[in-house]
This record gives C-alpha cells, structure tokens and sequence, in this order.
C-alpha cells in the first residue's frame, strides 16, 4: 500500500525550477532517504508532500488524500522532525508534548496517558520537567523525534535527523529509528550522510537541481554507478605518478585538492605500484555510497 | 493555495491559543504589573499632576476625562505590542509556526489563534486599568460596565491590524515605524489626552478616520455615565478595522509562509 505518491512534481521560485519534475511511491513500511547536495530541492519536496506548499505542477497523494487539497486531515496520520529544532522554549520537556498533542485533537488524558512512553522511547524520562535550554542537542533531537511521535503516526518525516549531533547522539537516533522501522512505521529520509543512508534506508533516491538523478537500494547504486574499489593517494608526486602510472592502472580517476581516488574493478595493480613508492601514502576501501554520491554530482561547493 | 481566500475560522485555533495562554500563565504577575505600570504612570502623572493645572475637560475634571482614554490606548498598545513582537518571535524566530503546521492546523488556524490571544492579553491589561479607574473613584457609573464588552473589540481591531503589519516585518526594527508612525500619532489625535474639537478642522478629519477615535468615543460617556452617540456606527467602524486587518494578515502571511 502506498503511503506517499507523488507524480511529475514540480516548483519553482523566481523562474528558478527546484523541483523539476519528480515522481515517486512510498510503500507502508519502508525507509526511504532522499540524498542530494544543499539546494538539491529535498526540503522544498518534503514541503509539497506536507502540503505546506502549492506544487507549480504534478500532483500528490498522502495518506491516500490529494495534496494539499486535504493536506491537513492527512497530516493527523504524518508526523515530522525538521532540519532545525523548533521545540517551544517556554516549556518543560512534557510541556512540549502535551501542547504539541493538543495541536492533534487528542484528548488531555490520552496525551497525558501517552508522555511516559514517549519519554522512555527518547531516553529523556529523567528530563521531563527540565526546560529546553537546559537540554544538549541530542536530547533536542530526541524530543523533537517524540514530539513526532505523539499522534502515532504512520508515516514519518524526518529532514536531516542528525544533522550536529555528535556520534553517540548520532548512533542512538539511528536505533529509535530502526526500532520505528520495526514497529511498522514508515519514514522518509532527507540526509546528506551516506553512512546514515546505507544504514537505514532500503531504498534511497539521489536528488539534484530539482531531479532525481538515480534511484535504487544503496548496494544497486553502487554496483550500477561505480567500480567495487576505491584507492585515494596522497603525498609528495603524487601528481607525477598519476599520470605516469595510474591512468593506465585504474579504470577512473578523480583528483581532488591534491587526493588522487582511483577506482578499479581490480586493486592489485594499483597497489602493487604504490607498495614500490615510499612518498605516497594511499588508503584501499570497498567503494560506498558516497562514491556514487560524489560522481553523480560533482566534487564542487555547494552553497 | 487560494492566497486571496477568506480565512477560514475554525475551533483548530484553540489548542494553539492555550499554548499561549500556558506560556503567559508562567508570567502571569510580572506580565500584569509590566503592562499595567505605564498607563498607570500616564494616568496618575497627568492626570493628578496636569490636572491639578487645568480646569475641567469637558466637563469633567482631567483625570476622569483621561481615564477612559488611557483604557482604550493601554489596550490598544497591548493588543499591538503582542501581534508584533511576541507573534514575530512565534513566527520567525523560535519558529512555532512552523512546528505547528506540522500538525493537522493549517495557517489561517494560527492567524487566528494570535488574533485571539492578542485580543485576550489585551483585555487583561485594559481590564486592569479599568480596574484601577473604578479603586480610584473615577467612575462610578454602572454603564462603565459595558467597557468591559468593548475592550475585546478594541484588542481584536488592534491585534488584526499589527498582524497585518508583521507580516511584513523582516525584522523587529520594522516595527519601531509602525508604533513611530501609527499608534503614536493615533494616541495624540484620537482624543485620548484631548478632545479632538482641539485639533484643527484637518486633524480632526483625519482622526475621523482612525480607529482609535472611535474606541473612545464609546469608552468615554460610558465611563461618565452617559450612554454613547452613534454607539452602531462606532462599532461598525471598529469591526471594519478589525474585518480588514485580518483579511490582510491573512493574505499576507499565506504569500510569506506558504510560498
């Protein structure tokens, strides 16, 4: 059953198109992470999905209701952690909950009723009567994650769950939400950490200037787009010795700053050279999604 | 999304306006004491000490002329000073909004919900001032009762229409215009400190204009004892100010947040 479908979606701000044109179904139960450089156009699509915003064109299906037209009585069945945390600084930590439960019609005592469970669930029990300020920024992350949760929803939105938190806070983010996954739940995932898109999300869409550019579960991807083995050199001639030997060794090289990446089907050779050179220093990894990342979209700055 | 639509007005504004209400409630005494002191300052200041000087304004002695004045323009600053500032802050700061219309509320319902909480903080801080008119003896009219109906009209007309200037607002330095330009000049030619048959005939014409003026043409006989003139027309004017604002507010927020 699909949860989110969108078809040929399309925005645009000052002539300038952001989402140019993207389709995509979401299947109850599964994670889906949407990947893309800044200013790929993934906020503005989590937008359109939420019905916070008219698409230019296209059309949107949540929770089986079109989109925005019956956005809102969708939305009872979503919920959301956005790329900032925008918990209510005036309130406790429970405060925060039992307000955010009202915004959903639910009754005091059912919120009331609910609060503990969502406390443990963020490991944030012991913090229930702190104020926000008082809180770290993994523990923000959490709340805004149980806030998320208060009206059980189907189907989670979350824009960049880990964006500034530390790697513990980062880790214990990734097991509440496997644990979601487990219960049934739905996410979708906007991400630029590889690492968090290959752990969690089954299938994952690579998203820039407004177009998805590939789509796939991580290990497709990365079979399709790159070779199995990536070397990265650096150190005095490295230069010299790319030209002189690598090209011929390697099936692709990028240059980066002065880091060489040279994927191969087959390492040996490459190796086998850099073993002769004592000046280089080289790092041999199995290629990985951000591999396919980077040669889908570039090695420039994106602002 | 239909910008030019009329907004919608719905019961989802309520738990948003509680959520309000819990963030005051935290600060509830200071917040009182806060709003209540400066026209408290104004009332007894120029009221005692200005009026020591004068004769009788209108045929009342200064202070009690002034007291209806300083109720209707304390709630008039309260209903606009919580539009801007303290919804700017929901809105664009702390990004309560936002959180909000995560969930099934769509922006007309938080529209609202300030439009309502400016108008119910407003009444509080005219309530108090009110409250102090009739502990100080000047009034003590039944009629001054029906103020009571008044002020949420006043806290709506005056929260609708800062609403529609926060809207606009790209920072709080733009607000400093709009009390500078607007309610300051209103609170001079509306006949709070004066009356207006003071002014000179354009000033007056103008002050015709504005809505404070007729916020205290009803709060000034009723505070005196007498019941008001033109009492449907004064009202309807308010209620076209207050109609006006928050359709603007409306139209204006929907082109900045759902864009």
């Amino acid at each position: 059953m699909a949860v989110l479908e969108a078809h040929n979606l399309r925005k645009s701000y000052g002539g300038e198109e952001v989402v140019a044109g993207v389709s995509f179904g979401i299947q109850a139960g599964e994670c889906f992470g949407l990947l893309g450089p800044n200013g790929a156009g993934k906020t503005t699509t989590l937008r359109l999905c939420l019905g916070l915003t008219a698409p230019g064109g296209g059309s949107i299906e949540l929770m089986q209701r079109p989109v925005p037209g019956e956005a809102r009585p969708a939305r009872a069945r979503v919920g959301v952690v956005p790329q900032m945390d925008n918990l209510d600084p005036d309130f406790t930590v429970s405060e925060n909950l039992l307000v955010y439960g009202r915004y959903f019609g639910l009754t005091e005592r059912a919120i009331r009723e609910r609060i503990p469970e969502l406390l443990e669930f963020a490991g944030l029990t012991a913090r229930a009567a702190s104020q926000i300020q008082a809180l770290s920024g993994g523990m923000k992350r959490r709340l805004t994650l149980a806030r998320a949760l208060i009206n059980d929803p189907d189907l989670i939105f979350m824009d960049e769950p880990t964006t500034g938190l530390d790697p513990q806070a980062r880790h214990l983010i990734w097991e509440r939400l496997k644990q979601l996954l487990a219960r049934g739940k739905t996410i979708v995932l906007t991400t630029h950490f590889m690492e968090e898109a290959e752990r969690l999300c089954a299938r994952l869409a690579i998203m820039d200037r407004g177009r998805f550019i590939t789509e796939g579960s991580p290990r497709e991807l990365i079979l399709r787009h790159i070779e199995p083995h990536v070397v990265e050199v650096h150190g005095d001639g490295v230069m010299d010795w790319t030209d002189r030997e690598a090209g011929k060794l390697a099936s692709r090289l990028e240059k980066s700053g002065d880091t060489v990446f040279c994927y191969a089907a087959d390492p040996a050779p490459l190796l086998a050279s850099l073993s002769r050179l004592q000046d280089l220093r080289y790092l041999h990894r199995p290629a990985n999604l951000e591999d396919v990342f980077l040669k889908l979209t570039g090695r420039e700055l994106r602002d | 999304m239909r910008v030019f639509a009329l907004p919608s007005m719905n019961l989802r504004f309520v738990p948003v306006w509680r959520r309000n209400l819990l963030v005051w409630r935290k600060l509830a005494i200071p917040s009182i004491l806060g709003n209540l002191a400066d026209p408290l300052i104004y009332v007894l200041g120029l009221g005692y000490g200005l009026g020591s000087m004068l004769p009788e304004v209108g045929g009342v002695p200064y202070i009690a002329f002034l007291a209806a004045g300083m109720v209707c323009s304390s709630t008039m600053n309260s209903a606009t000073f919580e539009s801007m500032y303290s919804a700017f802050s929901r809105m664009h700061v702390q990004r309560t909004w936002d959180a909000i219309m995560y969930a099934p509320v769509d922006l007309d319902d938080v529209v609202l919900a300030e439009l309502a909480w400016a108008a119910s903080k407003s009444v509080l801080s005219g309530g108090a001032i009110l409250a102090v008119v009739w502990l100080l003896g000047l009034s003590s009219s039944l009629l001054s009762l029906w103020v009571i109906a008044l002020l949420p009209l006043i806290g709506l007309t005056f929260g609708a229409l800062a609403l529609a200037v926060t809207a606009m607002a790209r920072s709080y330095d733009f607000f400093m215009y709009y009390f500078t330009l607007v309610i300051t000049p209103m609170n001079l030619v509306c006949g709070v400190f004066f009356p207006v048959e003071q002014l000179p005939a354009a000033f007056q014409a103008i002050a015709a204009f504005l809505p404070l003026t007729h916020a205290v043409a009803i709060a000034r006989p009723l505070l005196l004892g007498h019941i008001p003139s033109d009492i449907v027309f004064h009202v309807l004017v308010l209620l076209a100010y207050a109609a006006a604002g928050f359709y603007a507010a409306a139209i204006l927020f929907r082109k900045r947040l759902l864009k």
